[in-house]
């Protein structure tokens, strides 16, 4: 009985198949997905230092400031467009669009073009208007 | 041919047990979070670093105030989801999966309810 479990067939996974612009944007959804969960932590110790006077404000305050922390808001920004992208496409598929292969691909390629563009524009904005 | 029961197609669980909830709310959290981090985002980078009292002055605009809450609410529900989902997907051991998906449930209740009481009391009592 045990090899019934151990010695199922596994379907064939990331290294079998020929990489593709769609199944690097399904990865990159994933790893942006997890790099928010740690981002969220990022944005409530800034909410909570603000809730918590100004002493532990300044703190976190000095770190999103600086040059380290201005650069991983910058990330931060990249990684929320592409997700956000990235789950508009899920959105588009569940509801049965979008499936045909070039179109796919070229949404995948787009997707990945778009996010870098907004975090470029909207940080080009900020900076302006702040 | 269809082998499921009368009753087992009525409820439409599934033998998850739970249907398509979880997918669900996944996807429900997903379509608030558009407007609201598009917001979050831009206010987020234009504060990040700014004095305290303009940083707290800010927050505690009603109306930021209330894309803030809402925005930590969304989040922190779909952040959980989406973690269940990876854990699920990657950990094969039973004792270790159970251990995560109930950190992954703390962590994400501690975080937000932090978030959500720092909002409040930044928005009641500045
Ligand atoms: C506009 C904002 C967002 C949209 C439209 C969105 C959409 C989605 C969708 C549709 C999925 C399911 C993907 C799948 O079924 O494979 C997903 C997964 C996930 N999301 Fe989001 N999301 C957003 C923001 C966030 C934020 C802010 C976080 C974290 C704080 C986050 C964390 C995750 C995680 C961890 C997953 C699981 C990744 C996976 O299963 O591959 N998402 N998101």
């Amino acid at each position: 009985m045990a090899n019934m479990t151990k010695n199922r067939p596994l379907s064939p996974h990331l290294q079998i198949y020929r990489f593709t612009p769609t199944m690097a944007m399904s990865i990159v959804h994933r790893i942006t997905g997890g790099a928010l969960y740690a981002g969220t932590v990022l944005v409530a110790a800034w909410l909570i230092a603000a809730a918590s006077g100004e002493e532990a404000f300044s703190w976190v305050n000095w770190f999103f400031g600086s040059f380290v922390g201005q650069i991983i808001l910058f990330g931060y920004t990249w990684a929320i467009f592409h997700h956000m992208l990235g789950g508009l496409r899920h959105i588009m598929w569940d509801l049965g669009y979008g499936f045909e292969k070039h179109f796919s691909t070229k949404l995948a390629n787009a997707s990945l073009v778009a996010s870098i563009g907004l975090t470029v524009l909207v940080w080009a904005v900020v900076l302006i208007v702040r | 041919m269809d082998m499921r029961t009368p009753l087992g197609k009525v409820r439409g669980l599934g033998s998850a047990k739970s249907g398509t909830e979880h997918f669900w709310k996944v996807r429900t959290t997903s379509i608030a979070l558009v407007p609201l981090l598009l917001f979050y985002v831009v206010f987020l980078i234009m504060h990040a670093g700014k004095p305290y009292a303009e940083v707290v002055s800010a927050l505690s605009n009603p109306f930021v105030a209330t894309i803030n809450a809402l925005t930590i609410i969304a989040s922190i529900v779909h952040m959980k989801l989406g973690m269940e989902e990876i854990i699920q997907d990657y950990i094969h051991t039973e004792v270790m999966k159970l251990a995560l998906l109930m950190l992954n449930s703390f962590f994400s209740l501690l975080v937000g309810g932090l978030c959500l009481f720092a909002a409040l009391k930044i928005a009641f009592a500045g």
